[in-house]
């Protein structure tokens, strides 16, 4: 990894971080359990597709246990946890596959996010009827997958160019 | 944006709001006269509301917090919490079968059960 990749690597778990603050401060309050606009996923994209997948992996558990341990708790770690590996596998899959573009990718990433959390959120609670709640958490991740992904693709295009001088 | 990525969106959005669709028709047609706001506490059954009969009930928990269920008109709604997003204040009413409110921070869940009446008034034999 050139120098270059480290020191974008470090910035984009610093920016990760305070996307992950924004959010906390500004939460999607739409009376709907786990539903997040995941501007944080912003970072993880553009990680994944300038500076590489491995970065991105360690991109999303470093972010997980900042956040997890400055703003939340153990459980709240967790909820995080499960939707950001979750989500994390799934785009990779997908860009692996290569038939999306990056707005597509996103798309599935903001789904899974969600899907993984209500699943730890069924888990935790012992309870199915939170089962109610995932068409919309869908409908959901969908419109905030499509605007990360737009926005990410905008940064994506800008640092290819600085990475390659 | 490729051609797939709209593809892939048009499904999504096709599949969900249909089963969303479905959800609503299959609560609307399981909700009974006799029906119930359940209460759920860390997975523990914590008490039971008919939604028939008006109450405000102050729900504490052992470790000080606390939601403030309050039935009215039919409806369960949390007015009050202690935690702190406040997701279950801001859910909106509930009166159908499955429909909950869920705070995670408590651990507690109010669920609406549907009572018997399973849409036919009456039946000979």
């Amino acid at each position: 990894m050139s120098n270059k990749r480290i020191a974008f690597l470090g910035l984009f778990v610093a920016l990760a971080f305070v996307l992950s603050y924004i959010e906390y401060l500004l939460p999607l309050n739409i009376g709907i359990p786990g539903a997040k606009i995941g501007i944080a996923n912003l970072a993880v994209m553009v990680t994944l597709y300038t500076v590489g997948e491995k970065s991105a992996i360690a991109l999303s558990v470093v972010r997980v246990v900042l956040v997890g341990l400055t703003f939340g708790n153990i459980s709240m770690m967790m909820y995080s946890l499960a939707g950001a590996t979750l989500s994390l596998l799934v785009m990779l899959i997908a860009k692996r596959i290569g038939k999306l573009s990056m707005t597509g990718v996103s798309v599935l990433g903001g789904v899974s996010h969600n899907i993984g959390q209500i699943i730890v959120a069924m888990l935790v609670l012992e309870t199915e009827s939170l089962f109610y709640y995932l068409p919309f958490l869908i409908v959901v991740g969908t419109i905030t997958g499509v605007v990360i992904g737009i926005v990410s693709n905008l940064i994506t295009v800008r640092v290819k160019k600085v990475l390659s001088f | 944006m490729k051609k797939n990525d709209l593809i892939l969106i048009a499904v999504i959005l096709v599949i969900t709001l249909a089963s969303i669709a479905g959800i609503r028709l299959w609560q609307h047609n399981n909700t009974g006269g006799a029906a119930t706001a359940v209460v759920t506490i860390d997975g523990v059954k914590y008490g039971e509301y008919p939604l028939s009969s008006d109450v405000t009930e102050r729900i504490e928990l052992p470790d000080g917090s606390y939601n403030i269920l309050n039935i009215s008109g039919g409806f369960a709604e949390v007015t009050e919490a202690s935690c702190p997003d406040q997701i279950c204040v801001k859910h909106n009413h509930i009166k159908y079968a499955g429909e909950t409110i869920v705070c995670l921070p408590n651990k507690l869940v109010v669920e609406i059960e549907g009572g018997e009446d399973n849409g036919i008034d009456g039946s000979t034999h």
